[in-house]
């Protein structure tokens, strides 16, 4: 991903449509998307990646996390005349050089969820997949008690303390 | 940053994250997460989830073609989106829904105004200007309503809600917030049920109506 934002590499770009574009159509197609929608839901999504590339930050997000993004962006646009409103992007320092460490637990947390994932039970595993497919209302969500909400506890510990150490640098 | 004591519930996030939030409460989570690091946090937390379910979703073959069309399209200009920043008190998000232009404010009777910023089948989601002293008037909400300080504070039965503070009030909570001394208090506020405003009969004056 960081040779498609800072080379504008095509061949990085083909890699990552090779593991993405068929994830992103079985992904879509979960929530009862027909396969041709499917498919020009994947190319514009993966047409986004491209073109926003230079928004991507390896210590913010998984690449994972910002495609789900863009994904889920997409679909919602397609049904809705608005869109969904979106936070500010933080500013950022650009002296800030990215902390290798941070991407690293970053890195680590993304693999505990996604083994926290693989490890559920089906049933469990569907309510999940549901979920982040915005196929349940948040009453719903909120009462669900399966989700592996300590991993993501976790996680938002890690990225608050990045967020603060990042503006702490900023003043 | 203030110290934000009331925060987005995770559910409301998750389903924020999720993009099935009806737009109305979506509005008002993407301009707390403005505000608040540690409702960012979550909601990045929410998005890495996403990003797992992505990532570990079946793969199904794509047709021959959508690559190389995809490959050929790279190079097609494009228009980018236009971003909207702060402005003032107004959150990022806020300024988009005002289309970059100043609130239209509406009198409610008694010095509290709103500006509605949309309203329809999904709920409606408005900005409140409350001078210090004054009470909301009454705004009956069948559902879940959301109210994020914007300036200044309020207070009622459940606490006191400073800048960057959200209260979460559902259809059971009997309050009457009652804006503080010091700077009007600016909120931005969401719910599911229609408008219920009755402009010329605000809180105060309801018993002498008897209603």
């Amino acid at each position: 991903m960081l040779s498609v934002r800072d080379d504008r590499d095509r061949e990085a770009f083909a890699r990552l449509f090779d593991f993405f574009a068929p994830r992103l159509k079985g992904f879509v197609m979960r929530s009862g998307t027909s396969s041709g929608q499917a498919e020009e839901i994947v190319q514009d999504v993966m047409l986004t990646v491209w073109r926003k590339a230079g928004q991507f930050d390896p210590a913010r997000a998984q690449v994972s996390a910002w495609i789900y993004q863009i994904a889920r962006n997409r679909q919602i646009d397609m049904i809705r005349k608005e869109g969904r409103p979106m936070p500010e992007e933080l500013q950022e320092d650009p002296e800030t050089e990215a902390d290798a460490s941070q991407i690293v637990a970053l890195e680590q947390e993304a693999g505990h969820l996604k083994t926290a994932l693989n490890k559920l039970a089906p049933d469990q595993r569907e309510v999940i997949e549901k979920a982040y497919m915005g196929e349940l209302t948040h009453q719903e969500i909120s009462s669900q008690t399966g989700l592996p909400l300590g991993t993501i506890k976790s996680r938002i510990r890690l990225g608050l303390e990045r967020l603060r150490h990042e503006l702490k640098d900023m003043r | 940053m203030n110290q934000i004591g009331h925060h987005m519930p995770d559910a409301l996030l998750a389903s924020y994250a999720a993009g099935n939030l009806p737009h109305p409460y979506a509005l008002v989570v993407a301009a707390h997460i403005s505000m608040c690091l540690t409702c960012r946090a979550g909601f990045e937390a929410h998005q890495a989830a996403g990003g797992a379910v992505l990532e570990t979703s079946n793969a199904v073959a794509i047709s021959g073609g959508l690559k190389s069309d995809v490959m050929a399209l790279l190079d097609e200009p494009t228009v980018p989106a236009p971003r909207f920043e702060r402005s003032g008190i107004y959150p990022g998000p806020v300024v988009e829904a005002l289309r970059g232009k100043a609130p239209r404010w509406r009198s409610l009777g008694l010095g509290v105004k709103q500006s509605i910023l949309s309203g329809g089948s999904e709920g409606s989601v408005r900005l409140l200007y409350i001078p210090p002293g004054q009470a909301v008037p009454d705004h009956g909400h069948n559902g879940l309503e959301l109210t994020l300080v914007l300036q200044g504070s309020f207070s009622d039965e459940t606490g006191h809600y400073g800048v960057g503070d959200l209260e979460v009030a559902d259809q059971d909570l009997e309050h009457t917030p009652i804006a503080d001394g010091g700077d009007p208090c600016i909120c931005l506020a969401a719910t599911d049920a229609p408008l219920r405003f009755t402009s010329l009969v605000p809180r105060i004056l309801q018993p002498i109506f008897g209603i």
